[in-house]
């Protein structure tokens, strides 16, 4: 799905974390937004998702206005920094949660949901964890069930916030492959929030770098590294 | 591991580790600890019992059989059923808004909350007489529609609602405060609508604070009687409430019934507190598992 930032501003009482910033994101792609804590990339993943609204500006989504959505409608697989997963459900309940929380008339029978399940659990390469609670799995297996639990709604796109930033740097890069091999097999467009250069780099179609609730440049990794639009950048990439 | 423990070095004993006091500090934390909750809590909880069997079973429960009796006993019940699920409502409620919602006059609000712990219950109960007696012109409508409020049912159950507010809404707060609202947030996206939200994630987060809360309101609502004295006009049989009724028959010289009475109202406390033991024991599984690293 095809998104469109059109000037998107967000205001928190006196503080403003974004000043209008434009975005176009392509169907399809793998994007980061780059930049340190404070740079407003968090907030404008948030309003993508539908968890915050913006002060001015609009959202669209394959041309269609979505800025006033709501976050159910949205659906957007979100995965958040620390996962959020609910405690007190297994691993398997989890994945099921977006599910079963469908409509009557449009959730899926039982054993549907039980496949579906199964069958996320299969992708994330963690078959065997589908009775286990939270607490009793690893940081990087808890990314995983996460991202499995965002994509069991069959979203139209995927939101990620900070995905690898709980995760020590050796799980850190085994799993990039895992969510480059995840976007690519199920073709989401897929933004996600990163403060770690590398990983925006070696991950992402397409990186946006932002410092103080400003765009500073919108490119490929190989065309930032090359030609850093603005002092910030160039630092910051450490080019 | 059996390696680690052959070659560990054998601990010489007269070195302590940091954090382990003395033989006799130890000792004397522990008498002063033990003596202390037995003389404290453990002795009057022994001795209404004693007193209330001092003539044997059957007078202690005849001194329960008596009407005014049984329509105390009555009575506290309904007011408890009534006052918790109302204070266990009005607390999640409380307990959403201050932890979910940034706005002005939190810290006030939450100083709110705490001012029925920090009111005398006589003052309480005085401030229900004077908002809704029959002097004041909302209470004097009250008593002219037939809907008394001071002197009945209704004024206990507001005075016992009054003292005993805080209990649920206090325990919720800093554990709702603790787990944040990204849980939540995380069903929203996954589709769930608010009521679900809460139902399925919410709710079983704060349950064990929740029925810890409930509890505690229960013994209080139950055994209050400052705030109700005042309101109720202590009127036998019609709203005198099983606290007020056991100190009017002390006063009476019923020493048996009154005792009897007291191990009744005590008896329901630890039935509350057995619940609550046996709940932790059976879902310790569950608690364990929510728990945070």
């Amino acid at each position: 799905m095809h998104i469109q930032i059109d000037e998107i501003a967000k205001d928190f009482g006196t503080t403003t974390a974004l000043h209008p910033v434009s975005l176009s994101i392509p169907s399809g792609a793998l994007v980061a937004l780059l930049g340190p804590s404070g740079s407003g990339k968090t907030t404008l993943l948030r309003i993508l998702g539908g968890l915050e609204f913006p002060t001015s500006g609009r959202v669209l989504f394959n041309s269609q206005d979505a800025t006033g959505l709501s976050v159910q409608a949205r659906r957007a697989g979100f995965v958040f920094q620390s996962y959020a997963l609910f405690r007190h459900m297994t691993v398997f309940e989890n994945i099921a949660y977006g599910l079963r929380a469908r409509p009557r008339a449009s959730r899926p029978p039982k054993a549907e949901i039980d496949r579906r399940v199964l069958k996320l659990l299969d992708l994330i390469q963690l078959p065997q964890i589908a009775d286990r609670y939270p607490t009793q799995l690893s940081g990087g297996q808890r990314q995983r069930v996460a991202l499995a639990r965002a994509l069991a709604i069959e979203p139209r796109m995927l939101l990620l916030d900070e995905p690898f930033g709980a995760l020590d740097a050796k799980v850190r890069k085994g799993l990039r492959q895992g969510l480059r091999d995840i976007h690519d097999e199920t073709g989401l467009t897929s933004v996600f929030v990163t403060h770690d250069q590398d990983e925006a780099m070696e991950l992402a179609d397409l990186v946006v770098v932002m410092s103080m609730g400003r765009i500073e440049q919108i490119g490929k990794p190989q065309d930032i590294r090359a030609k850093p639009a603005t002092e910030f950048v160039r630092d910051f990439i450490g080019a | 591991m059996s390696d680690a423990t052959l070659h560990k070095p054998a601990t010489p004993a007269r070195f302590r580790s940091a954090t382990q006091e003395s033989p006799a500090a130890r000792w004397t934390l522990i008498a002063i600890a033990v003596g202390g909750l037995a003389l404290l809590v453990g002795a009057p909880l022994v001795i209404v019992f004693v007193e209330a069997l001092s003539r044997g079973w059957a007078a202690a429960v005849a001194g329960l059989a008596s009407r005014d009796a049984q329509a105390a006993i009555r009575l506290t019940l309904l007011i408890t059923a009534i006052a918790v699920p109302l204070n266990a409502v009005v607390g999640i409620a409380a307990a959403w808004f201050i932890t979910k919602f940034d706005f002005r006059g939190k810290a006030f609000l939450i100083t709110l909350i705490d001012l029925p712990f920090s009111i005398s219950p006589v003052v309480a109960g005085l401030c229900i007489v004077l908002l809704f007696g029959a002097n004041s012109a909302l209470g004097g409508w009250l008593v002219a529609s037939g809907y008394p409020i001071v002197f009945a049912v209704p004024g206990i159950v507001l005075a016992t609602v009054f003292v005993t507010f805080p209990f649920v809404a206090r325990e919720l707060i800093p554990v709702m405060i603790e787990q944040g609202r990204t849980e939540e947030e995380a069903a929203l996206t996954l589709g769930a609508t608010g009521w679900r939200v809460f139902r399925t994630v919410t709710l079983p987060n704060i349950r064990w604070a929740l029925l810890y809360g409930t509890l505690l309101c229960t013994a209080r609502a139950m055994g209050e009687f400052g705030a109700v004295a005042v309101v109720s006009g202590k009127i036998r049989g019609q709203t005198a409430t099983m606290p007020i009724t056991i100190e009017m028959f002390y006063n009476e010289y019923l020493s048996v019934a009154a005792f009897s009475m007291a191990a009744l109202l005590t008896g329901f406390a630890l039935l509350t507190l057995l619940l609550k033991t046996a709940l932790e024991l059976r879902h310790a599984d569950a608690l364990s598992a929510t728990r945070r690293h």
